[in-house]
């Protein structure tokens, strides 16, 4: 039996930009709409509006709809009524979407993940200004932001925001709940361009084949032609035992990450600054992902006052050999991409490379070298690498090489 | 209430030309009118009618208006140092209520929510109206055209320029003081109840008929530093607390962990880099407000940075301010109002944390103020326009919810910068045009918001600095546009009616606009 009532989305005193909804369905008497809205003012119309056009798009023609709205834009307020009438089985299987607000380029391969924020799936005021704060990658999450009985509301919540929200430079990442959620995740999630999918807590290369079997599923369904890619996240001592099998689960793999919290608990330790816990789980991160030729990631800084504490992290992930780190605040950012940044020494060396392997290439040379020494091939790609990441930092300037 | 005849005034506004019975001059311009006459002056006094031993006290407030002939229709002035902790101004209209005057004249130097209290007076008839800030409930209290008369708003030098013009006539200033002694001398920067300083009830002092000093910390003559001369003061009242100190100053003041706003703050420090307007030598003004605070922040660490060093600082000081100081990133600190115990601490101590008011700092109507010696301000607004318009009093819904305070003589300073955010929830900040114009756009240089920087076409010389820059300079319209695409479309207008319920002076004396009754 269908449900009397319906609620979706979020109230209460320290709510903001966000909007709850409570439709009743009933059989005769119209849409009769309760309105409490912040802007009442400004848009109280415009509101009125959206959600008699929504409940015309899923047929409904009686109803009481009660909305309190703390400034919510309009793809959250879509969100949060299609949300009420999926969980009151009256969408016919339908989807209202909010237009896309950017042509959205393809993904890449090898692009930079220095830094990652996470964002929560069900908080509406956090999307609207990450991508401002530029991370490499921005995150959606649909897994331990949001609580259990939040899991729609979210997913249509994030949905909405791959279309409607401006991404600007950032890769459009979004971390699924686990198997067999993720799976419904995905399908509500596949079809808005989505660069990366997060994959939590895999401890088997099955885990991700069975997300890459959806996901070629959808894939062949869509004609969409779009690439997707993966960033299995590793949670567990299973999964640090199993890392390259995970690694290599999947030509969709990018990146390998780990997640300290719970692996710290599940292997019986505390999680310390110093990390000599974690030194050898991170290690086989950086190792598996390395032989299976994609990115090594650190975990998350979770103390986001402490800037010294996160710079001498990010030092230390460098140092081990991670590309990348998870950050939670976007003051995290800068302080990451400065500390992934190539040192004095790194960058005129990565340069001297360059302009010789540059030189060769005039030259017709089948060889690189640097005075006496022959300089190989994965070197001189490690070096082109140091030189865009200093270009992306600021530290060079695209005519670098006239003075160097 | 009485709005009398209308005019349009040079802003192309509506509005009275008679307040409460009275006629006022509608605007004319940036710099435009020019006053004429004589200031006005308080009677002559005597000694003979004051005690040879300098003992002014009296036994109570209630007193101390009754021996000041307290009567209906009359101005009484209060002041807002001690901010939301302030018991004073509550204890004025709750002895005026208890002697059953009525129609008073509320002239605050500014309101703050604890003043609801108020509201019961302004029902029952005991004040008429306000004129000066009208902040959160006294400003949706006037908004719905529940005061009697019209209220009206100035800033800070605007109310010091309508007392010596002559403009308000105070009958009674009661002014409450951290520290006083029996004869009226009395300072902010000691006492449990310590704001840092009185600078807005200098006037007051000066211009009133008669002059009373509550004070919750008496001590024997001759108080040290006296920021008000007891030669300007008729009673002195004792009580047992003039505020609640947990709401006068913050114990310390925390920089705002808000990504937006450091964005913000952090933009406009660097646009005042790179245009060279950070200099050895040069001056800025911030306030408190946690955008305003984080560019302070942002503006020392490229002062440290760059080995640059500030010839002067203007407050509202706080502890980050006062670190500047005594780091010697800053020569002096010409204070207008201490925000937290540093402030209060570095006043009481530093001879280079120097107090002021709004006269030396505001005052239009006098031979120059510091304002316009200012080489950077930043300040924040409810709305600019496209036009670098903007407003401070009401919200895009139309409410009064506001006082000016000293935003409107801040924006002679050399470059006037807003910080604000693009959107506030859903509410676009940058519209097409204000709903009450506060500032004319001619005086506002700068606007800048988390998602780009716009300047004023005026401000050429400021775009041509900014070439080749990696800041995100873009049309104000363009903003506009941004904004209005995130918050789903153009808002909607607010319903008024006719009645006007306040008016907006500019910081000459003029009427730039008036606020209406918000429909029902």
């Amino acid at each position: 039996m269908a449900a009397t009532f319906a609620e979706a989305g979020n109230r209460g005193e320290a709510v903001r930009s966000d909007c709850w909804v409570k439709i009743t369905p009933k059989n005769e008497g119209g849409i009769r709409l309760q309105l409490k809205s912040k802007v009442e003012a400004l848009y109280g119309e415009s509101i009125r509006q959206l959600v008699r056009d929504v409940l015309q798009f899923f047929g409904i023609e009686h109803a009481e709809v009660e909305m309190e709205d703390s400034g919510a834009v309009p793809f959250v307020q879509m969100a949060r009524l299609e949300a009420a009438i999926r969980k009151l089985k009256l969408d016919g299987g339908k989807r209202y979407l909010p237009d896309f607000v950017q042509s959205v380029p393809a993904p890449q391969r090898d692009r930079f993940r220095r830094s990652r924020l996470y964002v929560p799936g069900d908080q509406p005021k956090l999307m609207l200004n990450a991508p401002l704060h530029e991370p490499d990658g921005l995150i959606l999450d649909l897994e331990d932001s949001v609580p259990p009985d939040k899991k729609l509301d979210a997913r249509i919540l994030v949905r909405n925001a791959l279309r409607a929200l401006d991404f600007r430079t950032c890769e459009r990442m979004v971390r699924i709940n686990q198997l067999p959620m993720g799976l419904e995740d995905l399908e509500e999630i596949l079809p808005h361009k989505v660069d990366v999918i997060l994959i939590p807590k895999v401890e088997s290369a099955e885990q991700v084949q069975e997300v890459e079997a959806r996901v070629e599923e959808f894939l062949h369904k869509s004609a969409d032609g779009r690439e997707v890619f993966f960033m299995p996240i590793i949670e567990s001592a299973l999964g640090i035992m199993r890392a390259f099998e995970i690694a290599t689960a999947s030509r969709r793999n990018v990146a390998l990450a780990i997640g300290l919290e719970d692996y710290t608990a599940d292997i019986g330790a505390q999680r310390t600054l110093e990390g000599k816990e974690s030194f050898f789980a991170r290690s086989v991160i950086v190792n598996a992902a390395r032989a299976a030729g994609i990115q090594p990631i650190d975990t998350v800084f979770s103390d986001v006052q402490d800037m010294e504490g996160l710079r001498a992290s990010v030092l230390e992930a460098k140092a081990l050999g991670f590309d990348g780190k998870g950050c939670i605040h976007p003051r995290q950012i800068r302080p990451i991409h400065e500390a992934f940044a190539p040192t004095e020494e790194e960058l005129e060396k990565a340069k001297k490379i360059v302009l010789a392997f540059e030189e060769a290439q005039r030259k017709g040379l089948g060889v690189v070298a640097l005075g006496s020494k022959m300089i190989d091939p994965p070197v001189v790609k490690r070096a082109q690498r140091t030189i865009e990441l200093a270009r992306k930092t600021g530290l060079l300037d695209e005519n670098w090489r006239e003075g160097a | 209430m009485s709005t009398g005849e209308m005019t349009v005034n040079a802003a192309g506004r509506e509005v009275p030309q008679i307040i409460n019975g009275e006629r006022h001059v509608p605007y004319q311009g940036v710099n435009k009118y020019r006053p004429k006459g004589r200031k006005a002056a308080p009677p002559i006094a005597t000694c003979i009618d004051y005690p040879p031993d300098g003992d002014k006290r009296v036994s109570s407030l209630k007193e101390a208006l009754k021996k000041a002939g307290l009567q209906d229709g009359m101005t009484i002035s209060t002041h807002h140092h001690l901010r939301n902790g302030d018991f004073v101004a509550n204890m004025v209209f709750d002895a005026a209520a208890e002697l059953g005057v009525k129609n008073l004249r509320w002239f605050p130097s500014a309101a703050f929510p604890i003043h609801a209290h108020l509201i019961q007076y302004l029902e029952s008839g005991v004040i008429h109206h306000i004129e000066g800030s009208m902040n959160g409930p006294l400003g949706e209290f006037c908004s719905r055209g529940k005061m009697r008369g019209t209220g009206i708003l100035r800033s800070h030098g605007g109310r010091w320029q309508a007392i010596q013009d002559g403009e308000v006539h105070i009958d009674i200033a009661v002014i409450a003081a951290p520290t006083a002694d029996p004869f009226g001398n009395a300072n902010g920067v000691r006492g449990k109840s310590a704001c840092g300083l009185l600078g807005f009830a200098e006037a007051d002092a000066m211009y009133a008929d008669k002059v009373i000093v509550v004070t919750d910390n008496l001590e024997p003559f001759p108080v040290i530093p006296w920021q008000i001369h007891g030669n300007y003061v008729d009673y002195v009242v004792e009580v047992e607390s003039i505020g609640d100190p947990t709401k006068i100053v913050s114990g310390t003041t925390v920089l705002t962990r808000s990504p937006d706003r450091l964005r913000i703050a952090e933009m406009a420090a660097q646009f005042i880099l790179e245009t060279g307007i950070m200099r050895d030598g040069f001056s800025f003004q911030s306030g408190a407000s946690g955008t305003a605070l984080a560019f302070t922040v942002f503006v020392r660490d490229l002062m440290r940075k760059h080995g640059i060093r500030a010839r002067f600082a203007r407050g509202g000081s706080t502890k980050y301010l006062v670190e500047m100081l005594e780091e010697g990133l800053v020569d002096y600190i010409l204070d207008g109002q201490t925000f937290d115990l540093e402030g209060v601490r570095s006043m009481r101590e530093n001879p280079n944390h120097q107090n002021t008011n709004p006269f030396t700092s505001y005052n239009f109507h006098g031979k120059g103020n510091f304002a316009s010696m200012v080489d950077v301000v930043v300040l924040g607004a409810t709305e600019v326009d496209v036009n670098f318009n903007a407003n401070v009093v009401t919200h895009s819904d139309g409410r009064l919810l506001h006082g000016i305070g000293g935003w409107q003589n801040c924006l002679f300073s050399k470059t006037t910068m807003l910080l604000l955010p693009l959107f506030r929830d859903r509410i676009p900040v940058i519209v097409d045009e204000v709903t009450t114009l506060v500032g004319p756009g001619e005086l506002i240089d700068v606007v800048v918001t988390e998602r780009g920087i716009a300047v004023n076409p005026r401000r050429q010389d400021l775009l041509e600095k900014l070439r080749g820059t990696s800041l995100p300079i873009r049309s104000i319209e363009e903003l506009k546009e941004e904004a209005e695409r995130i918050c789903g479309g153009k808002p909607q207008k607010p319903k008024f009616d006719d009645q006007v319920v306040a008016v907006i002076k500019w910081v000459d004396g003029t009427v730039i606009d008036a606020v209406r009754k918000l429909a029902d």
